[in-house]
């Protein structure tokens, strides 16, 4: 069973459409008690860093997913889910992210491309296999985002996406994963990314 | 780098799916449901479907049939119509919209530009921006599904968007609108120009050439078009394919 958190922000349902879609047992969950049991997590988000994060505390989410990703559970966060599994955000302000992976999350840099960072935009694997299983280097995905994560291990990125500088999109270590662009809406490749989580092995 | 879209427009009105020509003689092209599969099969880049009577009639957005839409969209969907308050935003996100498309709201209550930004975030709320020319060449922005005049300009409006926290335009010319003899390219590098967040030019589409038009003479960062996929047996893919062979990124 497949728990995707429901802490009152974004866009849970396109999650739960695909995983639905893909034979997954999957429950939305309200309640941090109701992560008990599950086989793994998903950790959907859009918004803002600091509003989601305080969402996520309040709702009392914080500590029961540290303990099931300490418990080898698989934990999966997109988009601004990824971005919580880092240390830190400066958007709006600074907030503490769940600390799971080193790394900060800024702001792309103002001299760059168009912020936010919307539309389908490359893959490029640097780690093959687990979540990206048959997933060719140059694959597109669906991205919406206008921060991104500096100063990660090297051995945590899983992909990389050029947007005037490249950029960790996928990451992975352990039981947790990452996904800067959005799966459910990236057609055949997010559907497959999204089958190698659904059938990954604990 | 970020590939040029080409985005579908789907129009709803009562019941179906129609397409006019200036805002107005409309034709019925099909059922939504039936469209966003056929569109979700050919893996086009994203759609746009707008309720265009949601406003006029004063009704809230039809949260179950974009409900029952975004079960059948593995791709980003944007939805406007109707659109009023910040739960109205709330509501069809959580169905499953993936952007928020404000018209009238725009002009009228400008401030749910920025409540929707600040709650969900710029990437999903598109200020969506009818314009027509007037003989003198001056551009106004026309609201209620083209039907009401604002003494607005444009580029105003889509600079005090930005402002506001919008994170994409969607900018139609309502005097090419069905035409498919192209896009209005003053009015949208006029727009293009104005402000930094991406435009995607609407309006008038008839053929491949007009797109590349759009992106290069109007510098958009996006095209939508309806009246070619709807009546031509022009697709999204074999526009992508013509946007590639002159040198622009797609996805392909």
């Amino acid at each position: 069973m497949i728990a995707i958190i429901d802490y009152g922000a974004g866009n849970l349902r396109s999650v739960r459409n695909a995983l639905v879609h893909l034979g997954a047992d999957v429950i939305t969950v309200t309640q941090p008690e109701q992560l008990e049991g599950a086989e793994k997590i998903v950790l959907p988000g859009v918004g803002a860093f600091g509003a989601g994060m305080n969402a996520l505390r309040a709702t009392g989410f914080e500590e029961p997913i540290k303990q099931a990703v300490k418990n080898g559970v698989p934990l999966l966060g997109i988009c601004l889910g990824l971005q919580y599994l880092f240390e830190s955000s400066d958007e709006m302000g600074q907030h503490r992210g769940l600390g799971l992976l080193p790394g900060r999350v800024t702001r792309f840099p103002a001299d760059g491309p168009k912020v936010p960072h919307i539309g389908w935009n490359q893959l490029h694997i640097r780690q093959a296999g687990g979540l990206l299983a048959g997933v060719e280097s140059g694959a597109y995905a669906y991205f919406v985002h206008s921060y991104y994560v500096e100063g990660a291990n090297p051995a945590d990125v899983l992909a990389t996406t050029d947007y005037g500088l490249d950029y960790p999109s996928v990451v992975g270590r352990g039981s947790v994963w990452g996904i800067q662009p959005h799966p459910e809406k990236s057609q055949g490749i997010g559907l497959r990314i999204l089958k190698n989580f659904v059938e990954m092995q604990p | 780098m970020l590939k040029v879209r080409v985005m579908p427009t789907l129009l709803f009105k009562e019941m179906g799916l129609v397409k006019g020509i200036g805002f107005d003689s409309w034709r019925r092209v099909g059922s939504a449901m039936q469209a966003v599969k056929v569109y979700n099969m050919r893996e086009v880049d994203e759609l746009i479907f707008l309720d265009i009577t949601a406003t006029s009639k004063q009704q809230r957005p039809d949260f179950a049939l974009v409900d029952d839409l975004a079960d059948e969209c593995f791709m980003p969907l944007t939805v406007g119509g109707g659109i009023r308050t910040l739960d109205d935003a709330q509501k069809l996100l959580r169905v499953g919209a993936d952007k928020i498309a404000i018209n009238t709201a725009a002009v009228e209550i400008p401030e749910l530009i920025t409540q929707i930004s600040e709650r969900f975030g710029a990437q999903c709320v598109v200020v969506s921006i009818d314009a027509r020319c007037h003989p003198d060449g001056r551009y106004e922005v026309f609201t209620h599904s083209g039907t009401t005049a604002t003494g607005r300009e444009p580029v105003q409006l889509a600079q005090e968007a930005e402002r506001r926290g919008a994170g994409e335009i969607l900018l139609t010319s309502i005097d090419r609108d069905g035409t498919m003899t192209g896009y209005d390219l003053m009015l949208i590098r006029q727009v293009s120009d104005a402000v930094s967040i991406p435009v995607i030019a609407s309006g008038g589409a008839g053929s491949y050439e007009h797109m590349a038009q759009a992106l290069h003479e109007g510098n958009a960062a996006a095209v939508a078009a309806a009246s070619i996929f709807h009546f031509t047996q022009q697709t999204p893919l074999e526009a992508k394919q013509y946007l590639h062979e002159q040198g622009f990124k797609v996805r392909l």
